[in-house]
């Protein structure tokens, strides 16, 4: 096994849009992580501080768009003496390479890791040919 | 009731983005930092005269995570891990995992026992209540 490794900070990356947004306020891109098997493209994605009820996930035209707001009043009344990292919403999408059940679209989120859970359609799902 | 600058939740946003901002990386904590790894990234907020230290730790077993407090001191350290299944082809691999171990001391005095710890959403938020004599009193003039 490899040795263990110190973790270092990753800088949040933020989001730049081609549009410019109306809001000047900072949109922050998730980090994630996407792997696929034989039936599922899962796409795991880092929201510290988002709770259940804030996130949207869409998927449109073979995007998949996921949103995650955060709940400011946590933050009333509270003065910053010493900061590392800002914060703000956050916001990503991809584009797709395999058509996806969008009625089976399965989302789970844990201490801030949203994990989805997208089923390719039938058609779409490698097949064996066997050569006669 | 509610202040002015929460009226319009995007201005509100935009206010604090710009407060956290103007605070970072300020000289009140970096000298002080005797840490042995940056991460995990802290931001240290004042409310009613104690200390509220909130800490971006997304995806962490809440059973890795060990939190120790000594005077004004405070350790932060564990383990962060991120699995794949065996059989499946990785298209992106963004998130760290790893260990991490860092020392925090702050420039004013701590009540060690008054200290709480919660971790929610993948937020670690350490209530850090100042020690009683470390408080400012009101001086009357005799």
């Amino acid at each position: 096994m490899a040795p263990t490794q110190e973790l270092q900070v990753q800088k949040k990356r933020e989001l730049e849009g081609k549009e410019e947004s109306t809001i000047p306020a900072r949109v922050f891109v998730p980090t994630a992580d996407i792997y696929e098997d034989r039936d599922t493209l899962k796409v795991i994605l880092e929201m510290p501080g988002v709770e259940k009820g804030n996130i949207e996930v869409r998927v449109e035209e073979g995007v998949l768009s996921v949103e995650g707001r955060l709940d400011l009043t946590k933050y009333r009344g509270l003065q910053p003496l010493y900061t590392e990292y800002n914060i703000g919403n956050y916001s990503r999408s991809f584009r797709l390479s395999n058509a996806i059940d969008q009625d089976k679209i399965g989302a789970e989120l844990k201490d801030g890791v949203l994990s989805l859970t997208l089923p390719k359609l039938e058609q779409t799902k490698p097949r064996t040919i066997r050569i006669s | 009731m509610i202040a002015a600058a929460f009226v319009d939740p995007f201005e509100a946003l935009l206010n604090l983005q710009r407060a956290l901002e103007a605070r970072l990386a300020s000289d009140w904590l970096q000298d002080q930092t005797t840490s042995h790894g940056p991460f995990p990234p802290i931001n240290v907020f004042q409310q009613d005269g104690d200390l509220l230290a909130i800490i971006e730790l997304p995806g962490i077993d809440k059973n890795d995570l060990q939190i120790e407090a000594k005077e004004n001191t405070i350790r932060i350290a564990g383990k962060k891990a991120v699995s794949y299944p065996e059989r499946a082809s990785v298209h992106r691999r963004e998130r760290v995992a790893g260990d991490f171990d860092r020392t925090l001391s702050f420039p004013v005095q701590l009540d060690p026992d008054g200290i709480k710890a919660e971790y929610r959403d993948g937020i670690l938020a350490l209530f850090l209540p100042r020690s009683e004599r470390d408080k400012p009193r009101t001086i009357t003039v005799s």
